[in-house]
């Protein structure tokens, strides 16, 4: 849904997004890496299951809640980093092992 | 494992960073606290790496001028800690914040709340699907990603920074399928009295804002007048309906849509700490009770910013700059008379940059529906309770308050605490039961006031024990 | 104002309130429910839920078995569930040396002739929570008891007490009790004044000043319970756990959400009505509760509260007639432990009210034996 107006950054990482690796640039976060795959969306909600995307980006509405490196974080305040795995969560997570 | 300083900032944006440079030079040790990584705050996020790129342009020149502010505060030695979260704070003032997983508290002097705005949440048919964003979402996306939408986007919403983002995205050779202004019929005429003041005050920034709107009509579908909007779709928004005051209706194609209702001060922090706060009605809105010096009702306790009524970057700067002058005079650093002549420059400057908003907030006031949603609009995010769920409470027990409607309708439980159905639980209420939306009250913020984790709280047992 | 007369004037709309408001309808009294803010405000809104005779003060014992058995049929009470499950209260020894005290336990209720609490070994402690740290050695286990939904239950008394025919008066601050003419109270509102015969004092952390108004002087406590309740989870675990030797209380909601409590105390202004988080203590059930699960380690906390409660000198609860004055009845000081009992309690206010004596043995809760105590003092 989002694309890069710049070429890509000559000291871009690789993140995991589902287990697919992906390019990204520091600074940005894990949102906006979201943001860039082809479908539109990062969880669905404990609730009724429905799916969501990020929507304020600025750490009000817990809508980009997803899993980063195992933990369900607000995608749009994580920085990415050179490995970090980034998973979409359905509906309420297990932390039962 | 208690620290102490002599003020503790809570925000690194523009008046934040003002007042810690202001506090330096006054001698205070201070510390600064920011969730995000880097310094800028909202208006200038990732400035100090956007600045030399082509990115630069796009974003103009209010964007660039911030990085002045930054290498300011960079230098200042004001001790300056990002991706930190601050999640309580108690009388004393004490500080409660997360940093690298570890919890840890600080005890301040004085505390200085600059965390700023948030945008005023605007329910509508459709608001949660995949596809819809508010407009400062996205232009946050081009300032820390330098991304904007692959397709034709519409935009829809009212005030200053649709119409600049709009702007910003054609330059960065976006497309907008169209622009749907609701900013209601007739609000011109009811603007146009503080028209003067606001021209006189700050003509530039008029001027720019007239140039802005030209261009949109020139280049972009632009649809005046919109009364209401509806995102269609199912697992995300395929269509969007919108409905003008005339009663004209269409359905179009849309595959994202950016909505945008001005902004409301961040209270959270103040609620959760029980200050007192105050209705604004020109900007349908709370904030913080303030003093001269910007202190709340809670000793030691200051907010600086948009936190304390919506003005923009050059008022947040000089509010910064009056609350640090006023943490001197309190930490006993300066006298009243040293500060009253301190002040009076910064006071003057702050009236004249807050000499547009009367007319802007009177341009700009949200229609009706915003507010008071129609009946199938989901009111809480998190806890998915619709506006009927939320009526059918208020129609059962005599008069309830918003907390009473959290209680049996889980609305606000969620992980947002209410940041996004606060105002419209309120104002559904208050339409209910024949009331005036601030005599209904908001929900009780309950601690944390930022996502915490178990293993974090933890953290803080075993450090104060050691 | 106007002058409403009534059979019971009841002064506290939390659950005790609606209890008694309910079984006195039923036996056809006319009742008034007179609360100063909103039903279910304070504790009742705020509790842990916990449906538990696991543990309880001998004295207790007997009316919390008979609560128990009205839970497991609530829904024929008060017409809807409750959001009750009955999957266990387990209270678990982390380490051998807390054995004793739960060997102890289950000698002291076998000699009162008690079998609802026994203990169990780590193998079916293990199978019941399967997720909880292995390093735990044994368990008591009342295999009845469990945890309810405060909120669904206030709203299921409140409607079956208002079906009954209960008049609940909200914003209702009482603010004086007079005995001026005939048998009759005068109890005076912000918005209002009743007159009854017989009142009822179910106001909670402020039944003292209650009291007072009617001329009892009983020396009363208070509690500031904290609880956390996290992001919704998957499924994690079905009873409700506690354990020896450490604040903590810890189990999952319908919503998934974990409601972590135990105790732990926050600070309180009664007289504002206003509580405080301490989050150095709250740290600490924070730290059981990992220790315990260490895989809720990651979990966000999405907010947490301080209810006020009051706390007698022997954590008994005050259930009785007042000893001075008469047609005053009083209903609180449940110390913490009260939800559970609320079914009974309303049951024995009816037996006392309309019959004059209740079967029920509630002879350790007289409010006398606080008051004597002040006395001799
Ligand atoms: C955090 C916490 C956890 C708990 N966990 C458990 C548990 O797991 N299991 C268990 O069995 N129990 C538990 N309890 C205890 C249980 O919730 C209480 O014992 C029970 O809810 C008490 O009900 P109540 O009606 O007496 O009090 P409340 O619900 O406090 O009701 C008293 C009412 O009186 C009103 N009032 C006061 N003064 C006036 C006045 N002047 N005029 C009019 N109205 C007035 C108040 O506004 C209030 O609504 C817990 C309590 C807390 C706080
Ligand atoms: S997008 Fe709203 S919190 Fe991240």
């Amino acid at each position: 849904m989002f694309k890069k107006i710049h070429d890509p950054s000559p000291n871009s990482v690789t993140v995991h997004v589902d287990g697919m690796p992906v390019c990204a640039e520091p600074g940005e976060n894990a949102a906006t890496v979201l943001l860039r795959q082809a479908e539109l969306w990062v969880r669905t909600t404990p609730v009724s299951e429905k799916r969501r995307a990020p929507y304020c980006m600025m750490g009000v509405c817990f809508d980009c809640l997803a899993l980063v490196d195992g933990a369900l974080v607000q995608t749009c305040l994580a920085p990415v980093r050179d490995g970090m795995t980034i998973e979409r969560q359905l509906g309420r997570r297990s932390v039962a092992s | 494992m208690t620290r102490r300083v002599d003020l503790l900032i809570v925000g690194a944006g523009p008046a934040g960073m003002s007042a810690a440079v202001a506090a330096r030079q006054y001698g205070l040790d201070v510390l600064v606290v920011d969730e995000q990584p880097v310094p800028g705050g909202q208006i200038w996020r990732n400035i100090e790496a956007v600045c030399g790129t082509p990115r630069e342009k796009i974003l103009g020149k209010a964007y660039s001028e911030g990085l002045w502010t930054v290498r300011r505060f960079r230098a200042s030695g004001a001790a300056y800690e990002p991706a930190t979260q601050v999640w309580q704070i108690e009388p004393g003032p004490r500080v409660l914040m997360t940093r690298d997983k570890i919890a840890s508290s600080v005890e301040a002097g004085a505390v200085l709340l600059a965390t700023g705005a948030q945008e005023r949440p605007a329910p509508f048919p459709g608001w949660t699907l995949p596809g819809v964003m508010t407009v400062g979402a996205a232009q946050i996306v081009i300032k820390t990603a330098g991304q904007i939408p692959d397709e034709p986007v519409w935009i829809a919403g009212s005030g200053p920074l649709p119409l600049l983002y709009a702007v910003q995205l054609l330059k960065a050779g976006g497309r907008i399928a169209g622009y749907l202004d609701t900013t209601q019929k007739g609000r011109w005429m009811s603007a146009l009295p503080r028209f003067a003041t606001a021209a006189a005050g700050a003509p530039l920034d008029m001027l720019k804002g007239i140039l802005w709107l030209a261009t949109l009509r020139r280049r972009v579908r632009y649809i005046s007048n919109v009364s209401e909007i509806e995102a269609i779709g199912d697992n995300a928004m395929e269509r969007l309906r919108y409905v003008t005051a005339s009663g004209k209706s269409e359905t179009v194609y849309a595959r994202l849509l950016l909505v945008h209702e001005g902004l409301v001060p961040t209270i959270h922090p103040t609620l959760a700490l029980g200050c007192t706060h105050q209705w604004n009605s020109d900007q349908d809105s709370y904030a913080a009770d303030l003093d001269c010096w910007g202190e709340t009702s809670q000793n030691g306790v200051f907010v600086a910013g948009d936190g304390a009524g919506i003005g923009g970057a050059k008022a947040a700067c000089l509010r910064g700059e009056i609350a640090a002058t006023g943490i001197a005079l309190k930490a006993g650093v300066i006298d009243d008379q040293q500060a009253a002549r301190l002040a009076r420059p910064l006071r003057a400057r702050l009236a004249r940059a807050l000499s547009a908003r009367p007319f802007l907030d009177s341009l700009y006031r949200p229609r009706r529906s915003i507010f008071v949603p129609s009946d199938e609009t989901v009111a809480c995010r998190c806890e998915e309770v619709n506006v009927a769920g939320v009526r059918a409470e208020a129609a059962r027990a005599g008069r309830p308050g918003p907390n009473q409607i959290k209680a049996f309708t889980r609305a606000g439980m969620g992980p947002c605490q209410g940041r996004q159905c606060n105002y419209t639980v309120a104002n559904i209420l208050a339409d209910a039961e024949g009331r005036e939306t601030p005599d209904v009250g908001l929900y009780r913020v309950r601690p944390p006031f930022k996502p915490l984790t178990l293993r974090e709280l933890a953290t803080l047992d075993s450090r104060d024990a050691g | 104002m106007t002058m409403s007369k009534t059979d019971v004037v009841v002064i506290g709309g939390g659950l005790h309130g609606l209890s008694a408001a309910l079984h006195l309808a039923r036996a056809g009294k006319a009742v008034s429910i007179l609360e100063r803010s909103w039903v279910g405000r304070h504790a009742s809104g705020a509790t842990a839920a916990g449906v538990r005779t696991l543990n309880r003060h001998l004295a207790e014992v007997p009316i919390s078995l008979e609560a128990m058995d009205m839970w497991h049929n609530i829904e024929s009470i008060v017409g809807d569930h409750c959001g009750f499950h009955a999957h266990g209260q387990i209270n678990v020894a982390e380490f051998e040396s807390h054995l004793p005290v739960l060997q102890k336990r289950v000698s002291t209720m076998q000699a009162a002739g008690y079998d609802h609490e026994e203990l169990i070994d780590r193998d079916e402690l293990l199978r019941l929570v399967p997720t909880i740290s292995p390093h735990v050695t044994a368990a008591l286990i009342a295999r009845g008891d469990g945890a309810a939904d405060p909120h669904r239950t206030i709203a299921a008394f409140r409607r079956a007490a208002e079906a009954a025919g209960v008049a609940i008066i909200e914003g209702a601050r009482v603010t004086a009790i007079e005995r001026d003419r005939g048998d009759d109270w005068t109890i005076r509102t912000e918005v209002g004044t009743y007159a009854a015969p017989v009142v009822i004092n179910v106001a909670g952390a402020w039944a003292a000043d209650i009291a007072a108004m009617a001329g009892d002087d009983i020396p009363l406590g208070h509690k500031a319970s904290m609880m956390i309740v996290t992001e919704r989870i998957a499924p994690l675990l079905k009873p409700v756990v506690s354990v020896v030797g450490r604040p903590l209380s810890f189990k999952q909601s319908d919503q998934g959400t974990l409601v972590i409590g135990g105790g732990l105390q926050g600070k309180a202004d009664i007289p504002a009505q206003k509580s405080f988080v301490d989050f150095n203590e709250l740290a600490k059930g924070a730290r059981a509760a990992t220790d315990l699960f260490p895989c809720v380690g990651p979990l966000r906390i999405v907010r947490s509260w301080a209810g006020m409660e009051a706390k007698t000198e022997d954590y008994l609860p005050v259930i009785g007639v007042s000893p001075n004055v008469d047609g005053i009845y009083h209903v609180f000081g449940f110390s913490g432990h009260g939800f559970q009992l609320v079914p009974v309690v309303g049951a024995i206010m009816a037996d006392l009210i309309v019959r004059g004596s209740t079967g029920r043995k509630i002879e350790a809760f007289a409010p006398s034996r606080l008051m004597e105590q002040r006395h001799v003092a």
